[in-house]
């Protein structure tokens, strides 16, 4: 027991350095308290629960559609999403965010149910043409979703949910991402049902296991979370795919060990990112959606070519 | 024990399995041959629930699979397709432990860690068990999965060709392996095979299948003859007796 605990108190000491920094870094005096209570800690909370959420959203996706190359935004979830946000804002402006937050949820698990319904119908399922099916599915829904926005003068608002940005988080509108840590605990009760599924549907039927029930919940917790992060961030890329690759080439899949691991590296790199977006060129912020494009490109091509030297 | 009455499927107007009506004895090793798609792996996919029938009734200990609580039959039935594709990155100690999931639901007891050891040590996995089912070759992930089909500790097991991807010494080694399951366990083991000769040096029984149907079922010295050979694969082959076994000679 002495390899788990020992690093379960090594990423709990980093992700509270990297806490600490979101707080210290930024424009305006922290000598006043209110910027602290109002701006950074806000921040620093959010960016905690959306990066956790992300990662946890991610690796319940990969191990649901069985390929290490999925998460929300390969699987059409993220587009979806985006489409539910426009419609409802469309059709009622003045819902408040939790509605337009089910919404989104709603769109999102059509979207990623049609995902996985069209990867069963398909007859060869190698490896990297299901993400690349996931992402023309996203793209067909991402143009349609741009049309409706141009035809409606809403493409402003499109941007703001494609763009991951937490420079305006503020006390009180940020609140709903909690949401994601509730999922993301609801996640790890279901920890062995979801590894099961992960096994694929063979094995999980023959272990007595409600494989159906099992991958309706599991898509249900990664829409919910894909769409709060929307609604209150944005869309943030890579983060999803990256992290839960990390953690599986550490220490597996096994959700019951690994989930918490999951859970804090994706909230560590998303607060990394976000700290560094902020000092690269101060006073002005790099939204943490295009630090983590480029930092998040970067680690996944590492993955892909050491994946590819290994299974030749 | 196993049972089907009528198993029929179908897709459209094409009759894969016809009208299968099987009663297999327990405690036995039984192998079930044929030609491609003689409906082989498509009878052992309704017996074990992982493919809907279109007509008929599979009973295990008297229980219709159709009707029965996924877990209930978690407990009796042990399966193992072909397909096993590794997309979760888990150990092999922590494969065979969600074998004993249908018992413990994840929380394992003291029972349940004594059915992994045994199970590993029974597949002589103990060296490799902390190690991730893609760092270990095809053979020994098969011997992981038969690992974790044994913890679950049920009376039946149903295996889709299980010496696939196995040389000759993992191919012999794992039949001896299934053979000592019967004899020591009392397990009910029933394979689709393809090699002939495994099967007659090792069954019990023989279940001989052909365009859907059964056409003979019996003893390996029943079965494993020209004539009904001939009548299974529709070639003619050789039958000769090798250290007190019927092999078949066939390569040319």
């Amino acid at each position: 027991m002495g390899w788990p605990l020992r690093s379960a108190i090594l990423s709990g000491l980093a992700l509270l350095a990297l806490a600490a920094a979101s707080l210290l870094v930024g424009v305006g005096d922290l000598a006043s308290p209110e910027i602290l209570l109002a701006s950074r800690v806000p921040r620093t909370l959010a960016l905690i629960l959306a990066g956790a959420g992300l990662a946890v959203a991610g690796v319940i996706m990969q191990l649901v559609a069985q390929n290490r190359f999925v998460e929300p935004s390969t699987a059409g979830t993220t587009e979806s999403a985006t489409l539910g946000m426009l419609v409802i804002t469309l059709v009622a402006p003045d819902a408040p965010v939790v509605v337009k937050m089910l919404a989104a949820t709603a769109t999102a698990l059509a979207g990623t149910a049609l995902f996985l319904r069209v990867l069963r119908a398909m007859p060869l399922r190698a490896r990297l043409t299901v993400p690349l099916v996931g992402i023309m599915l996203g793209g067909v829904i991402g143009a349609a979703s741009t049309f409706v926005a141009y035809r409606t003068d809403m493409l402003q608002f499109l941007g703001t949910w494609q763009a991951g940005d937490f420079s305006t988080v503020l006390r009180g509108r940020y609140e709903l991402l909690w949401l994601a840590a509730i999922l993301a605990v609801v996640a790890y009760i279901l920890a062995d049902r979801i590894t099961i599924a992960g096994l694929g549907r063979d094995a999980a039927v023959n272990l007595g296991l409600d494989y159906r029930g099992v991958v309706a919940v599991a898509i249900a917790i990664v829409a919910m979370i894909t769409a709060v992060t929307i609604a209150s961030v944005g869309t943030v890329p890579f983060l999803g795919l990256v992290v839960p690759n990390l953690v599986a080439l550490a220490a597996g899949d096994n959700l019951r060990r690994t989930l918490p691991l999951v859970a804090a590296a994706g909230a560590g790199l998303l607060l990394a990112c976000d700290v560094l977006g902020r000092v690269i060129r101060t006073p002005y912020e790099i939204p943490v959606g295009t630090v983590m494009g480029v930092v998040g490109s970067g680690l996944f091509l590492v993955l892909l070519l050491r994946r590819d030297a290994r299974h030749a | 024990m196993i049972e089907t009455q009528d198993l029929t499927r179908r897709y459209g107007d094409t009759v894969v399995v016809d009208g299968v009506s099987l009663r297999l004895p327990e405690r036995a090793f039984v192998s079930v041959i044929g030609a491609n798609g003689a409906g082989k792996s498509s009878v052992l996919s309704m017996v074990s629930r992982l493919l809907p029938m279109s007509a008929g009734r599979a009973l295990v200990d008297g229980l219709d699979v159709a009707a029965t609580p996924g877990d209930v039959l978690a407990r009796r039935l042990g399966i193992l397709r072909q397909d096993n594709g590794v997309a979760a990155r888990v150990t092999i100690r922590d494969l065979v432990a969600f074998g004993r999931y249908p018992h413990s639901k994840g929380r394992l007891t003291a029972a349940d860690r004594g059915h992994i050891a045994d199970a590993l040590a029974f597949l002589d996995l103990e060296p490799l068990a902390d190690r991730f089912l893609d760092e270990v070759s095809g053979g020994q992930r098969q011997r992981a999965y038969i690992a974790m089909v044994l913890a679950q500790d049920t009376d039946c097991i149903l295996l889709d060709e299980p010496l696939n991807n196995l040389d000759m010494r993992h191919a012999a080694a794992m039949m001896g392996l299934l053979r000592r399951a019967v004899d020591e366990r009392g397990r009910t083991i029933v394979a689709v095979l393809h090699d002939i000769n495994f099967a007659s040096c090792y069954s019990d029984r023989i279940v001989a299948m052909r365009d859907g149907k059964v056409v003979a079922i019996g003893s390996p010295e029943e079965i494993v003859t020209p004539e009904v050979l001939r009548a299974v694969y529709g070639i003619d082959v050789e039958v000769v007796m090798v250290k007190g076994y019927r092999t078949v000679f066939f390569y040319r």
